[in-house]
Parts: structure tokens; sequence; C-alpha cells
């Protein structure tokens, strides 16, 4: 129900469907209503009425069917979606915002970088460190690599020296912390001819020159297996997530190395290379992403979390028991085709500093794990802020000693929302974004841009309210379900309810959404975590 | 405000250690008044402002009408029934005030004993008081007949909530609506407190085989020499016979003897359409309801699935009574069915309640539908039990979570499907 792959114009009679329904039971009541006036005028005999009745029960009980019959009796099956066709998704959530990144260069001097193994997931712990501190390490020079997969290797972002390598909890490696060149120098690449080599060779070169740290294979997102060959590899070349960086601006003058890297991932399955491309229409999708050869490409339409890799997997081609396919990010493919184009790793990085506690709002150059207090010297507005590596609602938390994550190419600062409320939760004293339609202020202005702060606007709570959660996840999936199922420690129903297809930033709208407010990513994480146990 | 609160607060804290029932006490009320300063720890850094208390005054909220309607007309039965001030607006402060001292300890007894043991299974938890009851509480006065003893409420509400609610491990986890759990206990226990002809209208007693007004306490007392005061009407002693021709009966006593005409006989539809008539305290007024209805589904907190397919499951179940038209009672056109009983009232508050209904979106359409279904079938065909909305929920309520597991299995099905061909 919740999607299709036809043309607009069925999307649109579809869409119409839920709303027309709720308007026949403003017109059934009506109807009852004056049913019942008539009937008092004319003694029982209300007969043009009681037929306008029963056409109005024949057309809602065939709506009923249509709804139910598609669901409980049909056995069509997620996924499905052809190259150049647009998938509308109706479910979703957009929040709107303040301190969206502005189209401009900010300038920053940052100093120290760190790899972290963390970062990577589905390495063990105390991962082969390849370096000491006090090495000197051009960009590209392996750091460390995972006992399990000695050929994978991890390597510097930058070059300069390496100064600290940080332990945490148990003796598990932190951060491998390095200070940067002034004058970049780089470890010099000899990438084989593309259209010559093996798949073999390819693949050892991508592990070695560091871009094989860069996959990430689902289920579990980790980081794929030596010589692992993917059904599919999924590009999403556009991000809803709020705040988020316009990717058409992150790829200018990048477009070659975006295509090469396209060329290199197309040799690594048997599958196809497929690109989710902006289907919104408020910006046409750039013509690096819409030009792109040797892919196939679907267009996704709808609001938040349509921008998102997972989503579009589910209505492309889900992942089914056994499969494995890659996601990668579109500056990612960058860093893989730069290996080729400029031979060289180049972990150059566009990230977007966003949200309305920073003093300004744009996009800066940097490099993978740059560190955040670099970053962001200077431009915090307050000292009650958060500042998130990622999105407002999957990022993780970080502070001036942290570093960006490899995969996020935002920066989020967000007020700390640490302060009571008097009857917060009846007469709300400022406007804050919801799902829930009880707020007016969202009501009369849908458009409206909000100043957020990271109260939880309420108390955790056991699961009360149901349909929440599916009105904001545009798959074929019952959260709720799965999330009991996982409550539970149930393996085999959180398989057959789909946790294989998810990660955690999808359900992250869920969770932004919930009344009983759950930590539903958490949860997810440690369901992912028993799945993974099982494997 | 808020700083003189928190201050009020922080000056009455009682020592969680050495007494943590008033601490648990504290800790329910503080939340109450002020929404804690919690902050996102993991996860999506930002939330909705929706939580569930806002959730459940929200349909308390929406059932507000009911209860000031409920209030008056169950005044205006009561001097309908011994023909004083008949028109509607006639006498009406002394409708007013009979509905509140009929209506009010009603209110007050399930608070009392609902809350009450909700806050002390908190205490023993070790947990914060939930919201679940607030929804429970208003609801219970609005289903009751007016004139039932306090006591047997206390029992049924302690019932509901200890066995219904508690035993399963409090809010959200329920298999039976409280409210109605409460109300199918009286209906059991105490058969003739809330069915039959004599339990309807509030303050009429059978003395020697004839009906007459109760004597009035000193309720009526107190606000008479008010009233007196002013110069306005006034309740006097008492103890008025009632007008020749009084039954008591609710249209759905009468419809089961002699179809809608001996309906028609005693109530005129419009009366039964604006709630004019005897029955439960809350759910006479079928546009009030409605009104309800129509913000909890603008506001997306009760479901329009379950709604609209309980419409149609009695619209279906009707037109099938009307072909057949076997008894009286089947023949009362379908759509007649809306403005007597309480379907409308169930239909907006009690099926709608998320924990006991279906939880899945397909599952809702079949969970309501099933409702009309049984609900009608029970009210036109069953000799004993006059109204069938309650007992079909219930009935439902247990089967909700079977429809759940088909809805479940049908999706896993879908999953394994394409893996399992290509294997």
């Amino acid at each position: 129900m919740f999607r299709n792959v036809e043309s607009p114009s069925v999307t649109k009679t579809k869409l119409m469907k839920n709303t027309t329904l709720k308007y026949l039971l403003l017109l059934l009541f009506w109807g009852i209503a004056t049913g019942e006036m008539m009937a008092q005028s004319a003694g029982s005999s209300g007969s043009k009425s009681m037929y306008a009745l029963y056409a109005v029960g024949a057309l809602l009980l065939t709506g009923i069917w249509m709804q139910v019959s598609d669901k409980f009796i049909g056995k069509k099956s997620a996924g499905g979606a052809q190259d150049g066709s647009t998938v509308a998704l109706q479910q979703g959530h957009d929040i709107i915002l303040k301190g969206a990144p502005a189209k401009k260069q900010l300038s920053v001097n940052v100093k120290t970088y760190a790899v972290r193994p963390s970062d990577f997931k589905g390495l063990a712990p105390i991962p082969k460190m390849e370096v000491e501190v006090g090495a000197e390490v051009k960009a590209g020079d392996a750091l460390f690599h995972d006992k399990a997969m000695p050929d994978v290797k991890f390597v510097a972002p930058v070059s300069g020296e390496v100064i600290a390598i940080n332990r945490g909890a148990k003796r598990a490696i932190a951060e491998v912390v390095i200070l940067a060149d002034k004058e970049q120098q780089y470890r010099s690449l000899t990438p084989p001819q593309l259209n010559a080599c093996s798949r073999q060779e390819l693949q050892d070169f991508l592990m070695d020159s560091g871009a094989w740290a860069l996959i990430r294979q689902r289920p579990f997102q980790i980081v794929p297996a030596q010589g692992d060959v993917p059904r599919d590899i999924f590009i999403s070349t556009f991000d809803t997530a709020p705040l988020a960086p316009d990717l058409n601006y992150v790829v200018e003058g990048r477009g070659e190395a975006f295509q090469k890297g396209l060329d290199v991932l197309a040799r690594l399955t048997d599958g196809s290379v497929w690109l989710g491309l902006d289907g919104r229409g408020q910006s046409a999708p750039s013509a690096v992403f819409a030009q792109a050869k040797g892919v196939k490409k679907c267009s996704f339409k709808g609001k938040h979390p349509a921008g998102n890799v997972g989503v579009q997997i589910h209505h492309i081609r889900p992942i089914g028991s056994g499969e494995k396919v890659w996601t990668l990010n579109v500056q990612d493919v960058i860093t893989i085709g730069a290996l080729f184009t400029e031979a060289r790793f180049n972990a150059s990085r566009v990230v977007a500093v966003s949200g309305d506690e920073c003093k300004e709002n744009g996009y800066v150059t940097t490099c993978i794990g740059a560190n955040i207090g670099d970053l962001m010297s200077g431009n915090l507005k307050g000292e009650n802020v958060r500042v998130i590596s990622g999105d407002i609602l999957s990022g993780t938390t970080t502070n001036a000693a942290g570093f960006l994550s490899p995969f996020d190419d935002q920066l989020t600062a967000v007020e700390e929302g640490n302060d009571f409320e008097v009857f917060g939760w009846l007469a709300p004293s400022y406007a804050r974004p919801a799902v829930s339609r009880t707020y007016l202020s969202n009501l009369v202005a849908p458009g409206k841009s909000f100043h957020v702060n990271t109260n939880t606007h309420g108390e955790r709570r056991a699961f009360v309210v149901t349909g929440q959660y599916e009105a904001v996840l545009p798959m074929d999936i019952l959260p709720q379900h799965l999330f009991k199922a996982i409550l539970a420690g149930d393996i085999e129903q959180m398989e057959g309810l789909g946790i294989l297809e998810l990660s955690e930033e999808d359900v992250a709208l869920c969770e932004f959404a919930c009344t009983s407010k759950q930590p539903l990513q958490q949860m997810l994480q440690d369901g992912l975590e028993m799945m993974q146990e099982q494997v | 405000m808020k700083k003189a609160l928190l201050k009020f607060f922080s000056s009455i804290e009682p020592d969680k250690k050495k007494s943590p029932f008033l601490h648990t006490l504290y800790d329910g009320f503080f939340t109450f008044a002020l929404t804690p300063d919690h902050v996102t720890k993991s996860g999506a850094h930002i939330r909705d402002g929706m939580d569930l208390k806002r959730t459940m005054v929200f349909v308390v909220l929406a059932m507000q009408l009911c209860y000031l309607f409920g209030m008056y007309n169950t005044g205006h039965q009561h001097f309908s029934a011994l023909g004083q001030y008949v028109g509607l607006w006639d006498g009406w402060h002394l409708k007013l005030v009979h509905g509140l001292i009929k209506l009010l300890p009603i209110i007050v007894v399930a608070h009392v004993v609902g809350l009450g043991i909700e806050f002390y299974y908190a205490y023993k938890k070790g947990h914060g008081i939930e919201e679940g009851f607030l929804v429970s509480g208003a609801l219970i006065p609005l289903i009751m007949p007016p004139d039932l003893p306090l006591s047997i409420l206390a029992l049924s509400v302690a019932f509901a909530v200890i066995i219904g609610k508690e035993a399963f491990g409090g809010t959200g986890m329920n298999i039976l609506n409280i409210a109605l759990l409460s109300r199918v206990f009286v209906f059991f226990a105490y058969p003739g407190h809330i069915s039959g002809d004599d339990v309807w209208i509030s303050g009429i007693e059978k003395v020697d085989g004839a009906y007459v007004g109760e004597i009035y306490g000193w309720g009526h007392h107190l606000f008479d020499s008010i009233f007196k005061g002013v110069g306005w009407e006034t309740f006097g002693a008492g103890g008025a016979a009632v007008i020749d021709g009084y039954t008591g009966a609710t249209p759905m006593a009468l419809a089961a003897k002699g179809g809608w005409e001996a309906v028609t006989k005693v109530y005129n539809p419009s009366d039964m359409f604006w709630g004019l008539i005897p029955g439960s305290v809350g759910e006479t007024n079928k546009p009030f309801i409605i009104f309800g209805a129509l913000m909890l589904i603008a506001t997306g907190i009760a479901s329009w699935r379950i709604m609209i397919s309980m419409v149609l499951g009695l619209v279906f179940t009707g037109l099938l009574f009307n072909a057949w038209g076997a008894t009286p009672f089947m023949e009362v056109p379908w759509y007649y069915h809306f403005s007597m009983g309480s379907f409308l009232f169930a239909m907006a508050y009690m099926a709608t309640d998320p924990v006991t209904a279906s939880s899945t979106n397909v599952g809702k359409w079949v969970y309501g539908f099933l409702i009309g279904v049984v609900g009608l079938i029970v009210r036109v065909l069953n000799p004993a039990y006059p109204e069938g909305w309650m007992l079909a929920i219930l009935f439902m309520n247990v089967f909700a979570p079977l429809i759940d597991y088909v809805v479940v299995q049908g999706n896993i099905k879908r999953r394994v499907k394409p893996a399992a061909a290509k294997a």
C-alpha cells in the first residue's frame, strides 16, 4: 500500500485513497445525521437518504476490501523497482530545522586527524597495529589491520606524525591520532588497468589501498570480508535527513572521479550498481548522478527517510536471507575513483556544518577523521551545545576532542534541552517539530522551520500507541512487532520480520516519533548483534 | 513561575529511602507539573513533543462535552420522570446540580480507587507513575448508570485495575480494556444494578411496587438554600410520584420487545439523537460523541481505521438483519442502530484503545469490522443482554492478538518467499 513503481498518475490515485477514506467517514456521519432529520420529518420513510447511505456503505466496503486484501491475502512482496523508474513513498516525515548549511565554503584549520577502529563495524576490538607512536606516515599508508582479514588495510587519511595511540576500555584501541604535515605527501599507488585486470587483482588493490574499508556490507553495516562479492551495490545520491548536506553541491567538480568509482564498483559485483536519485522535484539531481554510466538508476520521491539507502534497497531488491549487498556514500565512491584518476588515496571530504547553534552554516573541505574541535573552533554560539557527528537523528554525540567519522558528511550543533518545562505536555512553551498532529503551530504553518533542543519531552513508557512507526517507515516492515521480537530475543521472528534489511538510521525517525520514548536505534543494534552472533 | 514551582517542589521533596511511597507520589506530581529535564542519550538526538501524558489528555479532552451533557441529562431524566421541568431548559440549575451530585462521587471514587492502586504498584515496582488510568478513570463514570452504588463501583474499578492491568504488567500490557472490564464486572456480578428498566434514571426508587422520586439528601438541601437566596426554583423535599406511563426502559429494551414502533411510542428519534433519553451517563448524546471522534481522528490519536470498519461492520450486519427480518428487533432499520444505545461511544473511545486493539494497520480493519458484526448480533439476537458493544469489544480484545498473528505471519511469508524461490 505504501509503495508503487508505476507512473506518477497511479501514484496520485493511491495517495488519494487514504485521504478519501477519511472524508468518507465524515460523509457517513453526515449521512446519519441527515437520515435522522428526514426520518423525523417524514415518519420512518426516509427512503432517498436510505439509498444514499446504502451507496456510501457499499463504497466503503469496497474501500476496506482494497485496503485489507492487498496486505492480508495478496502475496505481493517488496522490491521490483526497475531501472529508470520512480518510486513514490507515502510514509515519512520531513523535520524542518533552522540552520541549514548555506552553499559556501567555511575556512578551517585542522591540525590533528584520527582513525578509530570502532568506526568500522565487524572488527575485533584490538586490531594489529602496523605503526608506532612517533612514526611518520604518508596519506594512504597502512595504520592497522584486523587479524581476521590481514589484507584489508586501514590507512592514514593525511600525512604526518602518529602522535598518540589512545586506548579505551579493556585496552581496545580507541584512536590513532596523526598530527598533519603542512605539505601533504601521498603514498604513490599503481592502479591496475581497469579493463584488463582480473577481479582478484582489483580487490587486492582496493584492500591494500585502504578503500575497501570504506565499503559497508549489509546486513550489519560491516566491512566486507576479504574477497567477498556482493549481490548488488547501492548508492544513495541524496540525503533527506534534517539539515542534510546537498550532495549535488558536494559532488561539484568531482564528477570524473565519481564516474570512475562507479566503473570500479561495477567490476566487483555480478549484479548491478544502483544509484538512488532524488525524485522529489525541488532540485534536479546533478548531471554527475543523472547521467552516470554503467549503473542502474531509480528515483525516489517522498519525505525522509526516502534518501536512506536501506529504504531504497528495500524497494529495488530487498536483502533476502543469506544475501549480501554493499552500500557506499557518494564521497566514498569518489575516493575509490580517485585511486585511479589521481593514483593516490584522496581522503578529502566536503562536510556540512549545520544547526542553528553555529554562528555560520556552510560547508568545509577537510579529510576523513578531522578533529571536531578544529572544525568547529569559534563557530559555536553558546556553551550548552551538543555537537553531533552525522545528522541529528542518527549521528553520534561528540566534542572538541572527538574526530569526524569516516562515514559522516555532516556536523550538527544543537542546544541541550536540560531544562524543565511547566506543563510541557499540555501547553508547550515553545514550538517544536512533531509528527503528531496535536500541535496547532505545526498544522497552521506546515513549512515552518524550528529551533530544537535535545529534551526528550517526556519519560520512557511501555509501547502503547500503535501504527506510529509504520507511518514514518516506508518499508513493508512491522516495526513494533520487530522490536517486541528483539526484546523477547526471538531470533527467528526477528529475521522473518526483516531485521536484516534495517540499520539504525532507518528507524531513527520512528525513534523521533515514538510517544513512549523507546530507544529504538539502541534496541535495533542489540537485535542485530544477537543476529550476528547466530551467523 | 517555573523557578517558583521548582523551589516549591524541592522544598517538599520527601526522602526517597525513608518514604519511598511518598517519593513515588511526589515524582508523579512533579512530572505532571514540570516536564523533566531529561535529554536524549542514545539514538535520535531530538524527539517529538508527543508523550504519553499528552496522548492521554487529548482523549480526555475529547470526551469533555459528553461529561457536560451527561451531567445535565442525568438531571433532566430525573425531573422528566417526575413530570417536573419537562422543557429542556426549565429548571436548568436544578438539573445540573442533580447531575453533579450524582456524578461527582462516581468520578471521585473511580479515580481515588484506580489511581490509588496505580500509585501503589508504581511504588512497589519502583517505576514512575504511568498515565494509563487517566483515560480509564475518565471513561468509567461515563459508562456507568448514574445511580450505581459507590461500593460496587469501587470494587469493579479495583478488579479491573488489579486483575486486568497490574497482573499483566501495567500500562501498555493489558489484554482487556480496563474501563470495559470494570463495567463487565458490575454487569455479571451485580446484574440488578446495571440491566433492567429500573436503573437508568437517577433518583427514582421502587416503593411498594410503585416508582417514586427519592427523598433528597444534604447535597440537594445545601444547594436549595443557595437557590432560595437567589430566588430560583428549589428541589424541595423530594419523594414526588412519577408520572403516569413511566417505564424507565431504555430504547434498547423497548426495541427488543416491539421493534422500532415500540421505541418511537416512548422516545422520538430526535431526542434519541440528541441524547435526551435515559442511559449510561456519557453515551446518549450522539453529536457530541461524533465531535469527540472527529477530534481524535483529526489529531491522529485514535485509529480512523477502527472507527470506519466498525461502522461498516454495523451497517453490514444491520442490512443482513433487515433482509432477514425474523423478529421485530431485526426489522429496525439499520441506520437507527446508530442512535439507539452506545454504538458511537464504544466506537470512539472504547474500541480505539491502542493497547487492546489490533496493533497492525491491516488488523485494525478486521478488528473493527468484527466488533461491528458481533456487537450487533449480541444486541439484536441475544434475549438476555440488551446491548452488545461492551461484550463485543472485550471479545475482540481477546482475539486481537490472533488477528495480529495472522498479519505478522503474512509479512514474514512475503519476506521469506523471494529467498526461498531462489534457493
